[in-house]
């Protein structure tokens, strides 16, 4: 009987100190990464960085995004959402982490596009068609091409500018970033510099409140 | 007194059996802290290992509830099997064999360093320790209970 007891015993405690440890983890964590993003705040925007919204907007979500990850097509519209919800005081601030296989090519594409003047659009066929091209075990970049006349782009010149060394570089200079931020996974988010360590619609939603009160 | 003896003899079976439970538990526990909290992706050599240690909670557990000798027989060979694939990986993740002969060339490196603690004790390092730690304590317990 009272062996029993010492197992159920030892079991409780042993599930006890992975929750307070996973807490204290959490908790340092979040620490550490704040701290990064305090201390290197140059690295949160740079001059290339495409910005959507009103310029003096003063809630500004920096997002660290891969136009093949699933979680950031997923989590885009609800971040639209949250900035037609407060026109005018949200911004948003796109960076570049591009981890999954052919994520450069889109970039550079999307880079590309932007030299039409088609950034957003380009993005939203990106995302708005990810399945076909973006297939984990298969990612097939260059259809994306198929999908680029719909929104007017000029095809050949996209292909001329893709090749542009400030779009390597450019590329270059958002992964350093990412990683002095160790942004790790995409989407990474950061409001007002303050990093989301716990990824969650909720959470985001709670982060960017918190900043509207303390700022309007 | 020959009662007594026996008792106390079953106790020590027991309490050896109990340290059996408690690495292996101690084991799956900080495996899943570092992938499921500290982020670290298990590499291919980590999954194996796991699929070793994970199974031996519940065989140790459900030994210790019902002090059951032939918990030996049937954890033994997941023991020794996870401390094969251990003592690969720790070799592997020390240098000792040539990289070019890991069977996990995509996905996550199985050499890749994430923490050693006091400046020597990786991950694979202490997955051997727990392996070889079960296997010694399950050969004390087989010798203790067959004399």
């Amino acid at each position: 009987m009272k062996k029993k007891q010492i197992v159920v015993l030892a079991s409780i405690v042993l599930v006890l100190l992975f929750v307070m440890g996973s807490f204290l983890f959490k908790d340092r964590q979040q620490d550490t990464l704040s701290s990064l993003a305090r201390k290197n705040a140059d690295a949160l925007v740079r001059e290339h960085s495409q910005t959507m919204g009103s310029a003096s907007a003063k809630v500004a979500i920096v997002e660290f995004m891969d136009p093949g990850c699933e979680t950031c097509r997923a989590f885009d519209p609800f971040i639209k959402q949250m900035m037609a919800a407060y026109p005018g005081k949200i911004k948003l601030v796109i960076r570049y982490a591009p981890l999954h296989q052919g994520a450069d090519y889109a970039v550079a594409l999307l880079e590309a596009a932007r030299k039409q003047g088609k950034y957003w659009e380009t993005l939203q066929v990106m995302y708005d068609t990810q399945p076909n091209w973006a297939a984990h075990h298969n990612p097939q970049p260059q259809l994306i091409w198929q999908f680029l006349p719909r929104i007017g782009l000029n095809v050949e010149r996209l292909k001329k500018d893709m090749n542009d060394p400030e779009i390597t570089r450019l590329i270059g200079q958002d992964m350093a970033d990412a990683r002095t931020l160790k942004v790790t996974k995409t989407p990474g988010f950061f409001v007002n510099g303050k990093p989301l360590v716990s990824f969650g619609y909720e959470q985001m939603q709670a982060l960017v409140e918190a900043e509207l009160r303390a700022n309007y | 007194m020959n009662m007594i003896n026996v008792d106390r003899s079953a106790n020590t079976d027991w309490v050896i059996l109990f340290f059996c439970w408690l690495i292996a538990s101690v084991s799956m526990l900080g495996s899943l802290f570092f992938s499921e909290i500290m982020g670290f992706a298990p590499c291919v050599l980590c999954w194996y290992q796991r699929i070793c240690i994970y199974p031996l909670v519940l065989i140790f557990g459900i030994g210790l509830f019902s002090f059951d000798a032939g918990v030996i027989k049937y954890s033994r060979p997941l023991a020794i099997a996870g401390w094969f694939i251990a003592l690969y990986h720790t070799l592997l993740y020390s240098g000792f064999l040539p990289k070019s002969i890991q069977p996990c060339s995509e996905g996550v490196s199985c050499t890749e360093k994430y923490i050693e603690l006091f400046g020597f004790l990786s991950i694979p390092l202490l997955s051997l320790l727990s392996f070889s730690a079960i296997i010694a304590l399950l050969y004390i317990l087989q010798r203790r209970i067959s004399s």
